[in-house]
């Protein structure tokens, strides 16, 4: 899993029965990765700070529905503690 | 998931039974701006996407998720027709 920031959306009238209804967000990895789509399962919205679950796993925050999914919205961070 | 433009068909006559008929398009992944970047997917359509459509496509085992690719020996498939992106 690792941190996003929520840069945009994506919209897609044609898609896989399995996403029908899911919102899609585009995500910048932090602090300057690439601009993923993910599926948002939590209602994250622009410029928040997100935590992204990728891979097989991203498709369980839907269980049981089987969704087409690498990279999952799982949790809107509030703040981050690095204790130095 | 990435977003795609497609370049390409690839035919393939001899392929492994559970893939005939599946439809597989080459994609250039792109940034949210629509400019191309390196390298290029091969993937299945479950969308009857077409040449030069922007599409969203899903990598690895989540592939075999989208309904159409169960059981099927696929890492890509495109599931979704971009309409529109807009960024914040």
């Amino acid at each position: 899993m690792y941190l996003g920031k929520v840069i945009g959306r994506v919209v897609a009238t044609v898609k896989n029965d399995g996403l029908k209804g899911k919102k899609l967000l585009l995500v910048r990895r932090l602090p300057n990765g690439p601009a993923v789509v993910a599926i948002d399962a939590v209602g994250a919205g622009a410029g928040e700070t997100v935590y992204v679950c990728r891979g097989r796993e991203a498709a369980f925050a839907f269980k049981p529905q089987e969704v087409p999914t690498e990279a999952t919205i799982v949790a809107i961070v509030d703040h981050i503690e690095r204790p130095s | 998931m990435l977003l795609g433009r497609i370049i390409g068909t690839v035919v393939a006559t001899k392929k492994d039974p559970r893939l005939e008929g599946k439809k597989l398009l080459i994609c250039r992944p792109i940034d949210p701006d629509g400019k191309d970047e390196k390298g290029y997917i091969i993937a299945v359509d479950t969308v009857h996407a077409g040449f030069r459509e922007r599409v969203l496509i899903v990598q690895g085992s989540s592939a075999r998720m989208a309904s159409g690719c169960k059981d099927t020996p696929v890492d890509a498939a495109i599931v979704g027709i971009v309409d529109e992106v807009s960024l914040d």
